[in-house]
């Protein structure tokens, strides 16, 4: 028998993220795909009904100044000189232009979930259930009349009608229709893995579905709905938002209503034209247009990342967590044991325990024992183990031990410190008392500890070492904690090892805090607890008895591998059940709220440069001395309002592609992003008009506006 | 600048520094910074405030939800207006009347009533001349207490909303307002007035003194020799000290402070000076004392004092400057020892131009509205920097409590803006800022534009303003004069006539807006933080404590007001300037 090394295969070798799963029609869509262009373009004109223009008060004021400038235009069309002629026609369809880009940008963020919505609606055929009734029978029924607690039989190669649980069997089901990832998954009855979603497909075996949705409100009509943004509700903080936003459009109308009068004191009364160009400048329309399109772009990112929202409260909420109780095994740790040191006795080395314990592990198929192997053979440069003889002595339940008989007659052994101890005395040897304290201090790390022995030929057994077995902590969760933890953010483990266990690894991991031999209980007791003191909670969970606190926590991650009832309770379900991406479910929150306060800041902060090219331009041909307010020195007085108006319009759509993928985010303190996005958009937003502007003057007055 | 200018606004800036932090420690005690609730002096105070509570029937320790207080405030507001109203409609038959003034017109009576009820004392008469010494006292006196009272009463409510977790409950209006009183007004206003009358500011109960004439050769309208004079005398310096210290402003002589009755010399300009600033800016140490945070107060100061430097600096210097008209017919205008130097049109030889401008900034900054020198006769840039100073909303530091109240709710702005620019939802020392607080703050920043605009706009077109100069700078009286009702304030670009029908009705209305506009959304919010629980403070909270959110308030206050009042200023005092 040839023994052979393994070739090294642990899992991510150097800091990484955790991996980013697509679905494939999220990833091929670029931000301006032609056919989603197409169809907002379409969308923006049918945006124009002023019922649903009432919706976003900044934008329905531009909507009445557009039909007014245009009525005035057409009304003064046969008396006015052609300049002011081309100069109303302009500011009107300027004005047009402002409604149709902010229609634009909802439309375009509309699009992409639309798109989506698409692919997955075609899932959603009507198929034929086999009903069994009550006594064995089984009956055909479309899937749209399915009723809750039918028990459907569905076989290899059909699809699964409707959501519910499985109630007998075990099958392969591939999920690919949802979640996008087309390696198939076990379904079974009874435990956490029984739940299973209308529209996708059995793979093998036979199962019965009891079914849980009433046909219409299942798992795929929601999630159609949710990408789709159908029923779409404001998040709080955009209502916050909108309600500052109407504030400063009440606020700049008063302004410019006002102004009028004092025009008409001064002896120079404008135009209703040039006083709707003023407000429609003035009111903050760049964030107006794009707040929607926002809102809807957070959901769709995350939606990217595979995870459904049921609501954008929820999305919000991410943003604001504070606490993140994140469960050990699979999100911080791979949940296997793996090997990551060797500790000798005394009198051997290093290498040499190494060097016994690769060969004692070479019978061992078990990841752990194949982690011992790995460890050797990288950390130790050990190279296979040329000895054709060899005689590999597997593990038995009797023996608790695998190990080596070499053609030398050395033998090789390893196993449970208490089984190897019981074994060597059997044999006649003596376990050093050195080793104790080594197997203790291990154990208290929260590590296993196996003791490694050989016999040479003709000697007895002796013990050279000690190897630590530890769960393993995923790479680059450290870095990712410390990021939580400038941002913020306290992150708490919840495991079921005892506390010692449980604080080594935490200690590992970085995170700041541990709750240790959780229960339910215990853990729904921590949310509280965390609430009461007034910080967001955020959690995963799978099973049946984390719903509770799936519903009690700020923002509930359900893993669609999870039951029926967990996915309920939950306000969002990570259809790539990878409970690591809590993390970037946050980030993205964060995301969306900077990307509203940026341009919010960038909206206000323009004002400042559109009043000294609107003002001077009112006022300077029957007050000259005001034109000193010029400073862009802006040709003429229509060519300077004109240009603030297209100025105005085309900043909306110079934005969309913010909107849609958000400001950058960077894990941050939160001052350092404060000034950061101060300086860029606060600063930037004043600076930026002045320039804008002044380029569009010179443009417009090359084409002859005077 | 002379040396003795800079002398001057160190020593005020020393005394105030000495001063202020003490003022506002003692004040936090007042208002329950202690654990135990005890304050110094409550072995004297205590005995009074109880005797009160009897006669009045207030159960101390039952708190109101803001509601109820925003009630409680209301109904006193009202029935202080309602008897200073009746007092003013009969004082010409009622007693203590030495100097024999007449009732005054119902709408007059109307205005003067709010005016001193709002904490605005804006007085379209001359108070030697309508004011009879009853209503002087039992008048305008109390009023100019009370008024501050509630201001002060108002701001700790707001700042209770902070400070509590889970709370329906915001205090005892009747208590707030009883001990601000008893134990911060009148024992200030003691010293102050004792500090004036040293100084040679009047106090006495006289009528008219008569004066017979040394220069005969003035003559009165028909042409007659003027050969004595009435002097009018009353309890001037006690209604002065409270005048000063409760931002109140309004003068017993219709020149304020530039009378030598109310200030008699460099010294109680001075004096004038220090007390106008003193309970407002010590009130934000109140207010770290209360949220035990006291960067957060300094932070807050170091706000305030910056936009006022800013605006007395304007004011001072554009007045040092003189006119440029003048100074391009060769006309001196510079400091010597023969003349303070400047634009001396309207100011006290006494106190010289700096010292009008930085009393033009104290004044318009805390919504006092007292005067030593007069406004209308303010350079363009003169002027701009007080009507624009009243335009920020009275933050710098504002009246007294309502000007800590404003800048409270322009932080939860500029939180709300920035807060979501960090990626939370915006928090202001642990308390979540959301749409029923957003909507409240918007409320309020609308109220003081709404009763600026609105009526200025209509006295323009109405053409019912009797505005008596032509051209830009009839519309800065205009604007200037409606900035300061809405704001509170109480000055006035005085050329114009404001004693009409039209003036005292929408002046009047125009008070009441800018007053209960904003006191009662700031109650509210005070009302609905209350009631939410305090988020702990992470590094993902944005500070509300560093100078980066310094320059942010600042910013957002002056954009704000910027943004609403840049198109009717750019045909006022900016067009008057720039057509120099």
């Amino acid at each position: 028998m040839t023994a052979t090394v393994h070739s090294p295969d642990t899992p991510g070798a150097g800091p990484e993220r955790p991996p980013k799963v697509r679905t494939k029609a999220a990833v091929s869509r670029s931000i301006f795909d032609p056919t989603i262009v197409k169809s907002a373009s379409v969308d923006s004109l049918r945006k124009l009904n002023p019922v649903t223009m009432a919706k976003n008060p900044v934008m329905f004021i531009v909507e009445v100044g557009a039909v007014l400038t245009t009525l005035l235009f057409l009304r003064d069309l046969g008396d006015s000189s052609g300049q002011e002629n081309a100069f109303s026609g302009l500011v009107a369809a300027f004005l047009w232009f402002t409604v149709l880009f902010a229609n634009f940008a909802e439309a375009m963020a509309e699009g992409r979930g639309k798109a989506q919505a698409a692919t997955l609606r075609k899932t959603r055929a009507d198929t034929i259930a086999r009903v069994r009734l009550a006594d064995g029978s089984i009956v055909d029924r479309p899937s749209a009349e399915l009723l809750v607690g039918d028990l459907c039989v569905v076989v290899a190669g059909e699809v699964i009608p409707g959501d519910g649980d499985i109630v007998e069997g075990i099958a392969t089901v591939d999920e690919s229709a949802i979640t996008g990832e087309s390696a198939p998954v076990i379904r079974e009855s009874g435990g956490d893995r029984s739940a299973v979603t209308g529209g996708t497909r059995v793979l093998s075996d036979q199962i019965v579905v009891q079914i849980t949705a009433k046909p219409g409100e299942t798992f795929l009509d929601r999630m159609i709905a949710l990408v789709e943004g159908a029923n779409r509700q404001k998040t709080p903080n955009e209502i916050a938002l909108s309600i500052l936003l109407a504030g400063l459009t009440i606020i700049f109308t008063l302004a410019v209503v006002t102004l009028q009068p004092f025009a008409i004191y001064s002896g120079a009364p404008q135009t209703i034209i040039v006083l709707v160009a003023l407000l429609v400048c003035l009111i903050p329309t760049t964030i107006g247009g794009l707040l929607s399109a926002i809102g809807i772009a957070g959901m769709d990112r995350l939606v990217q990342r595979n995870v459904l929202a049921m609501s954008g409260r929820a999305v919000e909420a991410a943003g604001d967590v504070t606490t993140l109780l994140l469960d050990k095994t699979g999100t911080i740790t791979y949940g296997s044991r793996q090997a990551s040191e060797f500790i000798p006795v005394h009198d051997v080395s290093a290498v040499e325990a190494a060097e016994a314990a690769l060969a004692s592990s070479l019978a061992d198929e078990t990841p752990e024992g194949r982690s011992i192997v790995d460890l050797a053979v990288n950390e130790f440069k050990l190279a296979v183990i040329d000895d054709p003889g060899a005689v590999l002595v597997p593990f038995t339940a009797q023996t608790r031990m695998s190990g080596m008989d070499f053609t030398s007659g050395r033998s090789v052994r390893k196993g449970a410190a208490d089984s190897v101890r019981r074994f060597v005395e059997a044999e006649g040897g003596q376990v050093p008392l050195e080793i104790l304290p080594i197997v203790d201090m291990v154990s208290n790390d929260g590590a296993t500890p196996l003791a490694v022995i050989d016999r040479r030929p003709g000697g007895v057994w002796r013990v050279l070492g000690v190897i630590r077995l530890k769960d393993t902590v995923k790479p680059g969760m450290r870095a990712r904690f410390d990021e939580m933890r400038a941002m913020g953010i306290r992150t708490v483990m919840i495991t079921g090892d005892n506390p010692l266990t449980a604080a080594a690894i935490a200690r590992e991991a970085g995170v700041d805090d541990v709750l240790a031999e959780a229960t339910p209980e215990d853990k729904m007791a921590l949310i509280k607890r965390e609430q009461a003191g007034g910080n967001l909670v955020a959690m995963t969970g799978d099973g049946t008895n984390d719903a509770p606190a799936l519903a009690q926590a700020d923002v509930g991650v359900a893993m669609n591998t999870g039951t029926q009832a967990a996915k309920e309770a939950g306000n969002m379900v990570d259809l790539d059940s990878n409970p690591t991406k809590l993390i970037e479910i946050v980030e993205v929150g964060k995301q969306l709220l900077m990307t509203r306060g940026s341009l919010t800041t960038f909206s206000i902060a323009n004002d400042v440069a559109k009043y000294f090219a609107i003002i001077p331009a009112m006022f300077s041909g029957v007050l000259p001395a005001l034109d000193k307010l010029n400073v862009m020195s802006l040709g003429s007085p229509r060519s300077a309002i004109l240009s603030a108006v297209i100025f105005n319009a085309l900043i909306i759509v110079a934005l969309v592609p913010l909107a849609l993928k958000g400001v950058k985010f960077r894990a941050e303190a939160a001052s350092a992003v404060l000034r950061r996005n101060l300086l860029v958009y606060g600063l930037g937003g004043v600076i930026a008009p002045f320039i804008g502007i002044k380029i569009i003057d010179l443009i417009v007055t090359a084409l002859g506006v005077k | 600048m002379s040396w003795q200018n800079i002398l001057q606004i160190a020593a005020l800036i020393g005394l105030l520094a000495l001063c202020v932090p003490r003022l506002g420690r003692y004040m936090g005690y007042v208002y329950g910074s202690r654990a135990d609730g005890t304050a110094p002096g409550d072995r004297f105070f205590n005995p009074i405030e109880r005797v009160i509570y009897r006669i009045f029937g207030v159960d101390s320790k039952r708190e109101q939800r803001w509601n109820v207080y925003a009630a409680s405030m209301m109904a006193f507001t009202l029935v202080s207006l309602l008897s200073l109203y009746v007092l003013l409609r009969t004082q010409g038959s009622l007693f203590f009347n030495p100097t024999d003034r007449a009732s005054m017109s119902p709408t007059g009576a109307f205005n003067a009533a709010v005016s001193f009820t709002t904490n605005t004392n804006w007085q379209w008469f001359s108070g030697e001349v309508a004011i009879s010494h009853l209503t002087q006292m039992l008048g305008f006196a109390v009023h100019n207490f009370i008024s501050a009272a509630v201001g002060l009463a108002i701001v700790v409510a707001l700042i209770r909303g902070i400070t509590r977790s889970r709370s329906r409950n915001l205090g005892n209006f009747w208590v707030d307002l009883t001990r601000g009183i008893i134990r911060i007004l009148l024992p200030l206003a003691l010293a102050g007035a004792v500090v004036l009358i040293s100084q040679g500011v009047v106090q006495n109960f006289n009528g008219h003194t008569v004066a017979t004439a040394v220069d005969t050769t003035n003559t009165d309208a028909e042409g007659n020799a003027i050969a004595e004079q009435l002097i009018p005398g009353g309890p001037v310096a006690s209604q002065e000290a409270i005048k000063e210290l409760g931002t109140n402003g309004g003068g017993y002589y219709n020149a304020n402070s530039a009378h030598p009755f109310e200030s008699s010399n460099g010294f109680t300009n001075f004096m004038e000076i220090f007390m106008l600033l003193l309970i407002p800016l010590a009130l934000v140490f109140t207010f770290g004392a209360l949220v035990q945070d006291k960067r957060q107060s300094r932070l807050l100061v170091a706000v305030m004092a910056g936009i006022l430097v800013v605006f007395s600096g304007m004011a001072a210097l554009s007045e040092q400057n003189g006119n440029s008209a003048l100074a391009s017919l060769q006309v001196d205008q510079s400091i010597s020892t023969d003349q303070s130097g400047g634009n001396m049109e309207g100011k006290e030889v006494r106190f010289g131009a700096i010292s009008c401008g930085v009393f033009a900034g104290a004044t318009t900054g805390t919504s006092t509205g007292a005067v030593n020198c007069m406004h209308d006769s303010f350079t363009s840039l003169g002027g701009l920097a007080p009507m624009l100073h009243m335009m920020l909303g009275e933050i710098s530091p504002g009246g007294v409590g309502v000007g800590l109240s404003g800048v409270l709710i322009m932080a939860l702005l500029s939180v709300f803006i920035a807060g979501l620019m960090v990626g939370r939802t915006p928090e202001y020392l642990g308390k979540k800022i959301q749409a029923a607080e957003m909507k409240l703050v918007t409320l309020y920043i609308l109220a003081m534009p709404f009763a600026l605009l609105t009526f200025a706009a209509a006295a323009v077109v109405l053409r019912s303003a009797a505005t008596y100069q032509a051209g830009p700078h009839g519309l800065s009286e205009v604007l200037y004069n409606y900035a300061s009702t809405a704001n509170n304030n109480g000055s006035a670009f005085a050329y114009q006539g404001t004693g009409t029908q039209w003036y005292t009705v929408t002046q009047g209305l125009s008070m009441l807006m800018g007053r209960f506009f904003t006191i009662i959304p700031a109650l509210a919010i005070g009302g609905s933080l209350a009631a939410k629980p305090k988020v702990p403070a992470t590094s993902g909270t944005m500070p509300t404590h560093n100078p980066l959110f310094g320059f942010l308030l600042a910013g957002v206050i002056l954009i704000v007001a910027g943004l609403t009042f840049f198109p009717a200023l750019a045909l006022g005092p900016i067009l008057e300037h720039l057509s120099l």
